[in-house]
């Protein structure tokens, strides 16, 4: 079974659009979903939710479709994480657990317990003297004790230090560790992402850029530094961004067609970048 | 085993796994029949693409070192280790032969050669 499949999704707002975003997410695998700020990366996630309708196109989670009946049964099935969490500030965490046994049909109180203390968080204290970082992590402990098999996170680890991210991505990678289980995780913290992803969704400018096996983009595309005359020689149809500079000229290649210029290694973020910069040429 | 996952390394991801998985099976770290750890726990305790390691996996098996079986997860394979201590012969086979070529064309005689893969295995590698 796919975690998700999208089909043209489209949605318009006054001043943005999302359009005709398409990808599958198969079961078991984690999908980052990067894009730079209002590139459409929270609507979406709202599509995919069904806290919004789609304009047209159509979107199932791990097999219901998003705004059928049946999907508000699914809805326990997915665990979420929202960049920021709402929960009444004068509660404490346990308190909390309790509104999620009333809320989930398969809360596990033991999980939530185990959860709390892996990521040091304080039972009786209440949440209006949390960090952020402690606020997201309880948001994550969360969507993680009701046996969710789709965990969705917007921007989870935005504003966090790299040890309490590091945390963060510790935790996603054990909760993949059973192949029924996947992830969708936005952030445009990339190097997060490199580490963590399978499935690499770039969204700009409302439009999906590319959909693609990480380790692929990063084995079919290289980084190359050339004079003005070798880039020339390039094909064009190889070149996905080119960056001009007075001394030279930086550019990412498809290998596979760019002939036998050296190319370096990219990063995630050089991909995402370079993809970004292609079409302002 | 050890598995070192390097960024500087050209190599990609899946290979890299590969070979280290190889390596071990060479140097008798795991044997024959021997079960080796999921796809799934590998590749989350390697934090590496769960695609990645399948594909190495599947290099593996295609190349006949390893077998899976469905449901129970992949075993190094019985020829797997004769296999590999096979085409390792004739690497080392054909490395030689290169040497001795190089050698004729400095007019190096068999003797001078000898002595000299001598003298190279007494120094620590």
């Amino acid at each position: 079974m796919n975690a998700i499949e999208a089909r043209g999704l489209s949605k318009k707002y006054s001043g943005f659009q999302l359009r005709d975003v398409s990808f599958t997410l198969p079961e078991g695998s984690i999908m980052g979903l990067v894009g730079e700020n209002g590139a459409g990366k929270s609507t979406l996630i709202r599509l995919i939710m069904g806290a919004a309708a789609a304009d047209s196109g159509q979107v199932t989670v791990l097999g219901t479709q998003t705004g059928s009946p049946k999907f508000i049964k699914a809805k326990d099935d997915i665990g979420v994480v929202l960049d920021e969490a709402h929960f009444p500030v004068s509660l404490n965490a346990a308190q909390i657990g309790h509104i999620m046994e009333d809320t989930y049909s398969r809360w596990d109180p033991v999980e939530y317990a185990r959860l709390l203390q892996r990521l040091d968080l304080p039972e009786k204290k209440p949440i209006k003297n949390f960090s952020r970082g402690m606020t997201m992590k309880l948001a994550l402990a969360t969507a993680l004790s009701h046996d969710a098999r789709l965990l969705v996170l917007d921007e989870p680890t935005g504003g966090l230090d790299p040890m309490v991210r590091d945390e963060i991505l510790d935790i996603l990678e054990d909760f993949t560790r059973r192949e029924d289980r996947s992830v969708l995780i936005s952030s445009h913290i990339v190097s997060d992402l490199e580490k963590l992803c399978d499935y690499i969704a770039f969204l700009h400018k409302g439009e999906l850029l590319l959909f693609e096996e990480k380790d692929r983009l990063l084995e079919e595309y290289g980084v190359v530094k050339l004079s003005e005359a070798d880039f020339e020689a390039v094909p064009k149809a190889a070149v996905k961004g080119a960056r001009r500079g007075k001394y030279g000229v930086e550019a990412l290649v498809d290998k596979s067609i760019a002939g036998s210029v050296r190319a370096e290694k990219p990063t995630l973020e050089d991909v995402i970048i370079f993809f970004a910069r292609g079409d302002r040429e | 085993m050890n598995i070192i996952i390097s960024n500087s390394d050209p190599r990609p991801i899946y290979e890299q796994v590969g070979e280290a998985i190889r390596s071990a099976i060479v140097r008798g770290e795991l044997e024959a029949g021997e079960a080796l750890p999921s796809i799934r726990g590998l590749s989350k305790d390697l934090r590496i693409s769960v695609i990645t390691t399948k594909r190495a996996f599947e290099e593996l098996e295609r190349d006949g070192y390893i077998e899976t079986v469905p449901g129970k997860g992949s075993f190094v394979a019985a020829s797997g280790t004769g296999l590999l201590r096979e085409r390792r012969l004739s690497e080392i086979e054909e490395s030689l032969r290169r040497a001795l070529l190089l050698g004729r064309s400095a007019g190096l005689g068999t003797e001078e050669l000898t002595e000299m893969l001598r003298v190279l295995s007494e120094e620590e590698l």
